[in-house]
């Protein structure tokens, strides 16, 4: 029975993986208004989509910081957390 | 009978248990939720494809008697002879191709208790979930003298289209030497930086084709988006061709005389060639009809789930919102559509959508190469969608002619990329 429960418990705790992986964390689902999800659109702007994880976390870091130049990413950067740029970048890096 | 719901029972058992196992929420509804979506622009359009990612088996219906979407969004290079207005076109056709449900009627009313739309052709769309994206409505009548018959003789051009090529036709007609007026609304009202972008386009076209022309902007307000980088690059790029005109020095129009095209002030009467008017706006009259628009003539809504903050389960996003520091734009319309539809998907499902991020982009040209943006980040705070603390801002101030170029080319990639996400 308890085996059984722990099952369960570790069946949902997947489950719930899985849907925090799929829906987008705060703030991601407003970055593919410049960032295209589609690589047949002709656009200066790289695109995310299964991009490496930690490229993403240092590039949001260094546009917070200053470190790295910018025309919007620096304004954009620095409204976001450095929990929230690792959700966002994790999913990215997810997605194909 | 039996039969059928031994087997309605069975497929919905296989979707409870594969959505167990698939991304998205757990629908603990009986039948499929059925979700109407009011208006095909860019807030409404992206919530109809929003929910088909958020949840699948949703039903949705977009609600748009349109064939076409005519897009505001560069729409003044196409005022300023730079852009074609097919380039502004899409069709529904994709939309439709994802499994929405394409309503090609205009919705006239709703029953909040009853929860169900009507349209235009008598047609009752009943919902679950509601959301309203009607963009704006002229408030005719509110500028004395400017009625829709005057939209014929002044054009606002502010919902792109027809009124777009006429004031367009007007320009190119009018001999070199002619005074043209731009007539900008006191806020909230659609696109803040739009009438200065529109300025900068048409004092172009001006400066390239009719040298002799003179182009006012008369304000009812004294600040407006951007507008260090717009005085700045006006004084380096159209100087004595372009003047704008603020509220403290007169620049506030009290009526309109369409017949001779001439614009009333407090300070005097200024008789133009051509006269843009930018009237003032309101929510898209569906909203008022369904109850969602307060005295402001705009909807209050909740920053969490877009719902109104007046009729329970409906939404509205888009212009027609009070979205807090959010202004209205297409960017700013379709993050929304995006919170908005994850939102709901969760409500449907009994969970309780978490708080969003949103993020809002907006670029501007004041001329073909020389862009200018503005950005934000934001967040629910106290009931309210607030700038998150130290983020956004404008261009810098101080920046090479590259850096201009730049953004020119970034507010076209940015018109294709959220126009290919929308419809394409």
């Amino acid at each position: 029975m308890r085996r059984l429960l722990a099952a369960a418990i570790g069946c949902v705790a997947i489950a719930a993986a899985v849907v925090a992986s799929a829906e987008p964390p705060a703030g991601a689902a407003a970055c593919s208004g410049c960032h295209a999800a589609s690589a047949a659109v002709t656009t200066p702007v790289p695109p995310l989509a299964g991009r490496d994880r930690a490229e993403i976390v240092k590039a949001m870091q260094e546009f917070r910081s200053g470190a790295r130049a910018a025309t919007v990413m620096d304004r954009i950067a620095r409204g976001f957390t450095d929990q929230e740029i690792l959700a966002i970048a994790a999913w990215y890096a997810a997605q194909r | 009978m039996k039969a059928g719901r031994r087997a309605f029972l069975r497929s919905v058992l296989a979707a409870t248990a594969a959505a167990a196992l698939s991304p998205g929420p757990v629908l603990a509804q009986r039948a499929a939720p059925r979700v109407v979506v009011v208006g095909g622009g860019f807030a409404g359009a992206s919530c109809a494809r929003a929910f088909r990612t958020a949840d699948p088996r949703i039903a949705v219906t977009l609600v748009e008697p349109g064939a076409t979407f005519t897009a505001c969004p560069l729409s003044n290079s196409v005022i300023g002879g730079l852009r074609e207005l097919s380039a502004q076109q899409f069709a529904y056709e994709r939309i439709a191709a994802g499994g929405i449900a394409l309503a090609r009627a205009a919705a006239t009313a709703v029953d909040a208790q009853a929860r169900s739309v009507t349209l235009a052709d008598g047609t009752r769309l009943p919902y679950d979930r509601l959301v309203l994206a009607p963009g704006i409505d002229i408030r005719w009548g509110a500028l004395p003298g400017y009625d829709e018959a005057a939209a014929g003789l002044m054009p606002h051009a502010w919902r792109a289209g027809e009124q777009t090529l006429l004031l367009r036709r007007q320009l190119e007609a009018m001999p070199d030497g002619g005074l043209v007026v731009i007539a900008a609304p006191a806020n909230p009202f659609r696109c803040p930086p739009g009438p200065y972008e529109r300025a900068s386009l048409i004092a172009h076209y001006l400066k390239t084709r009719k040298p002799r022309s003179k182009l006012l902007v008369l304000d009812a307000k004294d600040a407006f988006s951007k507008q260090r980088l717009f005085l700045s690059a006006w004084s380096e790029l159209y100087p004595g061709l372009l003047e704008w005109v603020p509220l403290s020095k007169g620049g506030g129009v009290t009526s309109v005389e369409p017949a001779t095209r001439t614009l009333v002030t407090d300070f005097g009467r200024h008789q133009a060639a051509v006269a843009n008017v930018i009237p003032p706006q309101k929510a898209g009259r569906i909203a008022e009809a369904a109850g969602v628009a307060d005295r402001s003539g705009w909807c209050p809504i909740d920053p969490v789930t877009f719902e109104s903050r007046l009729q329970a389960r409906i939404h509205v996003i888009g212009d027609a919102a009070i979205a807090g520091a959010m202004p209205k734009s297409a960017f700013a319309a379709n993050a929304q559509a995006k919170t908005c539809a994850a939102a709901v998907a969760r409500l449907l499902t009994g969970a309780t959508p978490s708080p969003p991020k949103l993020i809002n982009t907006c670029y501007s040209l004041v001329a073909p190469d020389y862009g200018i943006s503005v950005a934000g980040v934001y967040q629910p705070a106290n009931g309210q969608l607030a700038e998150v603390p130290g983020s956004g801002g404008v261009s810098p101030t101080e920046a090479p002619r590259a850096t201009r170029a730049l953004e020119a080319a970034l507010a076209e990639g940015w018109f294709r990329t959220i126009t290919a996400e929308v419809f394409g």
